[in-house]
């Protein structure tokens, strides 16, 4: 019933000289519904209520990264072997490890860490990215070929594996470990810039623009380029909760930050000693993790969506 | 009023999307066994819509709805799904345009036409395989046991169109839709396709043909329908609204496309001659193109032969229609002209000199004098660029800089091409095709070029705007003393807008020389091909009679 009343209104609301006919007619109005026919999706203002949520996430992320003594007022390095492994209280909201330090604190001050971690090797994969691909894209067959076939052998190992083989050269840190995930990711983003350089560099704006006798390197920079790297650069913004997820997996491993250091990785690594007597050790590093990958990867998502509704 | 009740009967139909306006104002229409019912309109007019709700496929989102939804004496009101595809397929055969896009591409034709089949008859696997080599054979398929083995990308447009029209009528519909049916198909094959849609008419099936084109409606349909808005404006036999159309939309539509059909012969150029000082002394030739030959190595690493010894040349001042179907080599030859593409042999002198002899910075100075106008008026804009941005650029290479004066410029231009300054702040996206084409043509100007090249600028735009574009064009390339390069697969506008034309196929010119002469008396076969094969207005029994 309510299909019929929506479907009605819409006919209603038509402007125009059309209004009167599609009025006389209203009375026996039928509303064939092929099921075929997916209904409209139902939304508030265009968001679903699981983005929303997830926009808060990333918003208060943000802010613990920015500030982290807004949130919490303790220090994270601060221990105290008497309240060493005291279980989530009024106190304490997420308990306190082995040291006596305050979880919460330590994970708020962590997501700075992290959050520069993610970025940061995106950052370093997308530039390396585009700096192959569009070589590649733009470049003679024969180099075009050489460059993938070796990007092509590298996309054949896990990231996380490419990553772990760039630390064993550079040794550990967290310096390192960033550049290890954002080197790891190159050729995922190289593959992909070239295949839309490619595309647009066929495109005919490119062509007009050099009959134009517009110089060709302001003709790649002005229109291959932007429009190369746009989609690409939204894939990035899912790929960020993976680099986060992917610094994470270093630290863990005992590849990124030094132990002292407020880290979810770290934290988990070390949580994972005490699972059988003190579990929110390990629950609160693992939770923070996957809600902030899940919420960024949901906000890229929806952009993804909306770039792709927008006919670019 | 007959005794037996219409096959299709649609009593004020509305279609609306989403929460838009509706697409489909009240229309109500019937068709009957036997006949053919043609609705034509312009792009955006609903036409499409009304044939697909015949089908139950009006698309996501859409909302429906009407007095009466009967076919075959059915009522289709709230069928469900599952009775729908028993009527599609089984009872209505739906032929789209995009021939390609609606074939599977990783099936072979064979099997697209037998599902079909297995979905509406008991016939056994064997019973079907020989079958779908009798429809194939039906719908004129030359060698139909190796095609049915083949993939849709291994046939040409005219063959795809064929194998979708064989799907369509494999279970012998009562009603069969085509939408578009020979849209993007070259005029030879037009013809074809058209004469096998008119011998599959029987006094048991009807037919609902859906166009743009007056031309292949009128070869078709026994009653038209006009669409305009979601409305039908006029309906009627087609002898009434081809001759005696009573409604000013009608008129209009039917006077924009006799006028590109018509046999009356522009003006010669008035211009006087002009003569411009090239490397070796006087020359009154813009463009020289001599023995051009280009070949591109296929995905199969073969070579295959775009252009071989193609020659020309163009006055100041004068146009030059390029005339072939698809493949013929035509875009190839002006993309050689504009020095986009490096012969593999010939030459190609702009005023004299040749592209090869000029240094890359010389010959981005040289690229001004020649001038581009695409078949795809939206692709040629950067989809990010504003209408501003767009003629920036342009005027930026004419050494106009950000300012006021280039402001104006752009402005000037637009008036020029009949827009005005509030567009400069819209992006191509958010303009109709004729628009955007104006704007297109607006930014080849902003050079000031002395050659303009028209590669199809009006093959994606409806009649009535074809006919305002090419009278734009004619009207500045006069102002400017323009030369013109206009290559078409549609012979009426060529003769529209050509002092001389040059006929391509296969690569190579067969024949050419003033317009007049190559229409009047057509000396190579090809050429009287291409001519017999131009749609004409005339209704049924009309051809019949002649």
């Amino acid at each position: 019933m309510t299909d019929l009343a929506a479907s009605r209104s819409t006919l209603y609301l038509s402007p125009g000289p059309s209004e009167a006919k599609v009025e006389t007619a209203a009375a026996p109005l039928v509303v064939p519904r092929p099921q075929s026919l997916a209904r409209p999706k139902r939304r508030v203002a265009g968001l679903r209520p699981g983005l929303i949520l997830a926009g808060l996430f990333v918003a208060l992320l943000a802010l613990a990264a920015i500030a982290p003594g807004w949130l919490v007022s303790g220090d994270p390095f601060e221990a105290s072997a008497r309240d060493a492994f005291l279980a989530p209280s009024a106190q304490h909201w997420l308990g306190t490890d082995e040291n006596g330090r305050d979880v919460l604190t330590r994970l708020v001050h962590g997501v700075r860490p992290s959050m520069l971690m993610g970025l940061a090797a995106t950052v370093i994969g997308l530039g390396g990215g585009v700096a192959i691909g569009l070589t590649a894209g733009l470049g003679r067959r024969f180099f075009d070929g050489l460059l993938m076939r070796f990007v092509d052998v590298l996309l054949a190992f896990p990231d996380l594996l490419l990553a772990l083989v760039i630390i064993t050269f550079w040794g550990q840190g967290l310096l390192n470990a960033v550049v290890a995930v954002g080197v790891a990711s190159i050729p995922r983003y190289a593959r992909l810039v070239r295949s839309q350089t490619t595309k647009v560099r066929g495109a005919t704006y490119v062509e007009a623009a050099v009959t134009l006798g517009i110089r060709r390197s302001t003709v790649i920079w002005r229109h291959v380029l932007p429009n190369a790297i746009k989609p690409v650069l939204i894939l990035a913004t899912i790929g960020v909760g993976g680099k986060i997820a992917a610094g994470a997996s270093l630290s863990f491993l005992g590849f990124g930050a030094p132990p002292p250091a407020p880290e979810w990785g770290a934290m988990l690594a070390v949580g994972r000693n005490f699972l059988a007597n003190a579990p929110w050790l390990v629950a609160a590093p693992a939770l923070a993790i996957t809600l902030t990958v899940i919420s960024v990867t949901a906000l890229g998502r929806e952009l993804m969506r909306r770039s792709e509704g927008a006919g670019g | 009023m007959s005794q037996i009740p219409p096959l299709v009967e649609v009593e004020n139909l509305q279609v609306a999307f989403r929460n838009g306006p509706q697409v489909v104002k009240g229309v109500s229409f019937s068709v009957n066994r036997g006949e053919c019912l043609a609705l034509i309109g312009e792009s955006g007019s609903g036409k499409s819509v009304t044939s697909r709700t015949l089908v139950g496929l009006t698309g996501h989102g859409s909302r429906l709805a009407a007095d009466r939804l009967r076919f075959g004496g059915e009522d289709l009101l709230g069928a469900s799904e599952r009775r729908w595809r028993s009527i599609r397929g089984g009872r209505v055969g739906f032929v789209m345009q995009d021939a390609l896009g609606s074939l599977d591409p990783l099936r072979t034709v064979g099997d697209e036409v037998a599902e079909t089949l297995k979905l509406h008859t008991d016939l056994t696997k064997a019973q079907r395989t020989a079958r779908v080599i009798e429809l194939l054979a039906s719908v004129g398929v030359p060698e139909p046991e190796v095609r049915a083995r083949q993939l849709p990308s291994q046939l040409s447009g005219g063959l795809r169109q064929r194998a979708l029209i064989a799907s369509a009528i494999a279970c012998a519909p009562q009603l069969l839709i085509a939408d578009e049916p020979t849209t993007a198909l070259d005029a030879a094959v037009q013809a074809q396709v058209l004469r096998l849609l008119e011998n599959l008419r029987t006094p048991d099936n009807a037919m609902l043909v859906v166009s743009h084109d007056f031309a292949v409606v009128s070869r078709l349909a026994d009653r038209i329908a006009v669409m305009r808005h979601g409305e039908i404006v006029e309906q009627g036999t087609a002898e009434q609204i081809l001759h005696d159309p009573r409604h000013p939309y009608t008129q209009g539509l039917l006077a924009a496309a006799a006028s590109l059909h018509s046999t009356a012969l522009r003006r010669p150029t008035t211009a006087p001659p002009r003569m411009a000082i090239g490397r070796t002394g006087l020359t009154s030739h813009v463009i020289e193109a001599k023995g051009l030959s280009k070949a591109f190595k296929g995905p199969d690493a073969r070579k295959r032969t775009a252009v071989s010894d193609v020659s020309f040349d163009l006055r100041f001042g004068e146009t030059l229609g390029l005339v072939g179907e698809s493949g013929s080599g035509k875009t190839t030859a002006t993309r050689l002209v504009l020095g986009l593409e490096t012969p593999d042999a010939g030459v190609v002198r702009l005023r004299g000199r040749a592209w090869g002899e000029l240094s890359e910075a010389n010959r981005r100075i040289e690229r001004k004098r020649i001038q581009v106008v695409f078949q795809d008026p939206l692709g040629s804009f950067d989809p990010r660029y504003t209408v501003e941005r767009v003629l920036g650029e342009a005027l930026d290479v004419a050494g106009y800089r950000p300012g006021a004066r280039r402001r104006a410029r752009a402005v000037e231009l637009l008036e020029m091409v009949r827009l005005d300054e509030s567009f400069l702040t819209r992006r191509p996206i958010e303009l109709s095709g004729g628009q955007r084409q104006r704007v297109a043509i607006a930014r080849a100007l902003a050079p000031q070029p002395e050659v303009l090249v028209c590669d199809e600028p009006v093959s994606a735009l409806d009649v009535s705007v074809q006919v305002q574009i090419l009278d734009l064009l004619g009207e500045l390339k006069e102002r400017l003393g323009l030369a013109c390069i206009f290559i078409s697969h549609d012979l009426g506008v060529v003769r529209r807008v050509s002092d001389r034309i040059a006929v391509m196929k296969g690569g190579q010119i067969v024949e050419s020389g003033p317009t007049a002469e190559v229409f009047g008396a057509p000396r190579h076969e090809y050429t009287r091909e291409l001519l017999a094969a131009i749609p004409q207005l005339k209704t049924r029994a009309e051809a019949l009679h002649a």
